[in-house]
């Protein structure tokens, strides 16, 4: 008889359970919805801050001085010590290697360029476009295509084991080149695929696949430096600490947080003879504009639930409050309060079990076209939002209808069913 | 039907008509108060929630901006091909700032140690290079001081990594530039895992009077959206025609993008919880409106017109939005103060412009919500609603 009570009531009175229902699916979709975006916003921001550039360098351990001025290294390329470019697929080897988005070695040389005014000293700057690189099993793609996304090519970028190259805006504006122009280069004739356009003293090089400098230099297999481009977690105390003043556990919790400094420290151990050190102008900030973003979206999230924790209860008291004639006739008819009660809740729990999973498939298309109006790149729902989400909307739904339920139990039958009420 | 319809209409011609439809208003209000309170922070919640989420969407981005400026120098104006910038190009730059960034001169030169190694030493203003460049981690800033008894030893920040090549930095430091000598004094070091580490800092007045060169680059911070950036861009490259003046597209575009992304979330999240809150005060007053038709019955039947009764719906409803927005922006504003201290540590600048659009907004949601209920029950008939059909 129960169910039969339960079922007959959601059979007959379906545009009432609809609106109900539609007012508690709503409110998931957007707690559903605001959830994942505000749990996802760390890691789309933090893939957007890379758009400033690497956040940590890798040098030769006994390198000596950089003299640069105005981003111009004006030390002689040869000089120094360098890292050998076989030992950079190690760079994948380290804990936290899925944090690694992507590396562009840099290697500076110079030659002398043919022009209508005669021969003339170019700075060349050699490194990986998008070059395949294998570590383990696995086959990657990097350069600076995906560390310095800021550089602009008019024209096509070179392939990596070509011989084409770029020219930078301000040399090509100087000597007349442009894309599809041959030059030649220390004897040799080079394609210049595009202009290349960056903002720094790139503009002013020709910048060429690795193994090309390092024909230039002299010297197979050199890099001088190497730009990492890794997700960090945002730098606070207890990153800044030596490792070498750490022992134990918290050496532990230190090396396996994913801080610029440790990731940094972890690069160092991997490539042999190197160091590396975090970028601080790119690492030092990243950390307060995520932390930033990422309580705003916290804070928008909780205003959120609450208005979809109102929405569903004022929908519930509604419904309850226009149910007092038939609770009337229940009770008239000899049911007991408890009974009555239990239907009711039986019915509501119903209800928001059903519209809490609509709204959770609703919520999880929500987020995913957020995030791909937004980011270019979807945000997933955690499986675990599931059960948040039915626990919440339970307790807002049960909270909701339960005063606008005692009322209606308790309330004299003779005036509900009058309509007095 | 027609006299007495007539004849009421006349005799209520006679009594004060606005005093009994204040008094209706008032009684509606005060009778089957639960409801209408229900109702009334319904309006007031849903109004607070807009009011903290659109407040904190303009003030946000403000905000967010200012966190950019740690980036350090986004413009930056250089002199063409090593020569130096004229002498009152900081002073230019200071005046079209007026105030809203910050910049720092610089002047480089290669110089020598005793034992013949090369090395950068770059002149600056420290307490600008301080404001300016915020990520630095020095340890010492060097204190310019005059120098009252002359010789004295040039306060000076070295890079680590120079450090680190002197191992004898702790005290003096002796530096040749084209056979002219300085005594350095270090103060501190400097570690930003850039160029810098490998420089030494001096007083950009000491390494004038050492090298008889000026400064050659000012780094400049404009803070602002992307197209005020370029704004400031053009009216330096306006005032200093012989300088190279150009952004640095890194940080200029990095912020571009960022900010544009995170005002889009929290847009689309603002507008999903407004929109939700709309929807809350919607279904609540229709609730409530419903569950009076028997007094819009009796309305009715006692000869109400039907303009009347939308009038006294609209204007209760209109009253009811009037009288949760109002609390409700103040609500609000307190709520987005909160978060902004919380979040961003700054006080919030509260903006009136978003007090007509809560305001507007809810007497809309409200009338809208009175609309839908009115328009059904004048389709019935009166009999029907008070027999309880």
């Amino acid at each position: 008889m129960f169910a039969r009570l339960v079922y007959e009531s959601f059979r007959r009175q379906k545009r009432r359970k609809l609106l109900a229902g539609s007012a508690i699916a709503l409110g998931v979709t957007v707690a559903t919805a605001m959830i994942a975006v505000a749990t996802g916003i760390g890691d789309k921001i933090n893939r957007e801050l890379r758009s400033f550039g690497s956040n940590i360098v890798i040098t030769p351990q006994e390198d000596s001085l950089d003299l640069d001025v105005g981003g111009v290294s004006i030390k002689p390329p040869s000089d120094g010590a360098f890292l050998r470019e076989s030992d950079l697929p190690l760079i994948k080897s380290i804990f936290w290697h899925h944090n690694i988005l992507g590396f562009a070695p840099m290697l500076p040389a110079s030659a002398t360029i043919e022009t209508i005014q005669g021969p003339q000293a170019v700075a060349v700057l050699g490194t990986y476009f998008a070059h395949p690189y294998s570590y383990g099993k696995e086959t990657l793609i990097t350069g600076v295509r995906t560390t310095h996304p800021w550089w602009r090519v008019e024209g096509a970028w070179p392939e990596d084991g070509g011989h084409d190259l770029l020219a930078g805006e301000k040399l090509a504006a100087r000597l007349n080149i442009k894309p599809g122009d041959t030059v030649t280069l220390a004897g040799t004739a080079h394609r210049v695929s595009g202009i290349l356009s960056t903002g720094s003293a790139e503009d002013d090089e020709l910048v060429a696949p690795i193994a090309l400098a390092q024909e230039l230099l002299g010297r197979p297999g050199a890099v001088r430096r190497v730009f990492v481009s890794a997700l960090t977690k945002p730098e606070d105390a207890f990153a800044r600490v030596d490792p070498k003043t750490l022992q134990g556990a918290v050496y532990d919790r230190w090396y396996c947080s994913p801080y610029a400094q440790s990731i940094a420290y972890q690069l160092q151990q991997a490539v042999p003879n190197s160091h590396a050190e975090p970028i601080r102008q790119v690492s030092q900030n990243e950390g307060v504009i995520l932390a930033r973003v990422e309580g705003l979206l916290l804070l928008v999230t909780i205003a959120a639930l609450l208005a979809s924790a109102l929405t569903v209860s004022a929908a519930m008291a509604n419904t309850m409050f226009e149910r007092r004639a038939e609770v009337g006739l229940m009770k008239a008819l000899g049911a007991a309060n408890a009974s009555v009660a239990s239907l009711l809740f039986a019915e509501t729990a119903l209800l928001c079990t059903l519209a809490s999973l609509v709204g959770f498939v609703l919520g999880t298309v929500l987020a995913h076209e957020i995030g791909s109006r937004i980011f270019g790149s979807h945000i997933s729902v955690q499986p675990v939002v599931l059960p948040v989400v039915l626990l919440l909307a339970g307790v807002v739904t049960v909270a909701g209808s339960a005063a606008a339920i005692r009322r209606a139990v308790q309330m004299d039958p003779v005036f509900a069913l009058r309509g007095a009420a | 039907m027609t006299v007495a319809a007539t004849s009421s209409t006349r005799q209520r011609a006679h009594v004060p008509q606005t005093s009994m439809f204040l008094r209706m208003i008032y009684r509606a209000a005060v009778l089957r108060r639960g409801r209408a309170l229900s109702a009334l922070v319904a309006v007031c919640v849903a109004a607070a929630v807009s009011t903290a989420l659109l407040t904190l969407q303009f003030d946000a981005r403000a905000k967010l901006q200012r966190e950019f400026r740690n980036y350090g120098a986004n413009i930056i104006v250089a002199a063409k091909d090593g020569t130096s910038l004229p002498l009152d190009a900081p002073a230019r730059v200071d005046s079209l700032l007026q105030g809203r960034g910050a910049w720092a001169p610089f002047g480089f030169v290669v110089a020598r140690t005793p034992s013949g190694e090369a090395i950068v030493v770059a002149g600056t203003n420290f307490a600008r290079a301080r404001e300016l460049d915020q990520y630095w981690s020095v340890s010492a800033w060097p204190v310019e001081s005059p120098c009252l008894q002359p010789p004295c030893a040039v306060p000076a920040l070295l890079g680590v990594r120079a450090a680190k090549a002197f191992p004898d930095h702790t005290q003096s430091l002796a530096l040749t530039f084209q056979g002219r000598a300085i005594q350095l004094a270090t103060a501190g070091t400097v570690q930003t895992g850039g160029a810098e580490d490998s420089r030494i800092y001096v007083p950009l007045a000491d390494f004038t009077a050492w090298t008889g060169l000026s400064l050659s680059t000012i780094e400049i911070e404009a803070s602002g959206s992307t197209a005020e950036i370029n704004t400031t861009l053009d009216s330096l490259t306006r005032a200093l025609p012989d300088a190279e003046v150009r952004p640095v597209r890194r940080i200029v575009e990095g912020q571009a993008r960022v900010l544009s992304r995170a005002g889009s979330t929290m847009l689309a999240s603002a507008l999903l919880v407004v929109l939700t809150a709309a929807l809350c005060v919607l279904s609540t007053l229709m609730g409530w409106l419903f569950d009076r038709r028997r007094d819009f019955a009796i309305m009715k039947a006692i000869g109400a017109s039907d303009r009347l009764l939308n009038s006294f719906f609209l204007v209760e409803s209109a009253a009811l939005g009037l009288a949760g927005a109002l609390p409700g922006f103040l609500l609000g504003l307190g709520v987005a103060a909160w978060i902004s201290r919380a979040n961003f540590h700054s006080a919030l600048t509260p903006r009136i412009s978003v007090l007509p659009m809560v305001v507007g907004g809810s007497v809309i949601v409200t009338l809208l919500a009175a609309m839908f209920p009115v328009s059904r029950l004048h389709r019935l008939q009166p009999a029907a609603i008070l027999r309880g059909e």
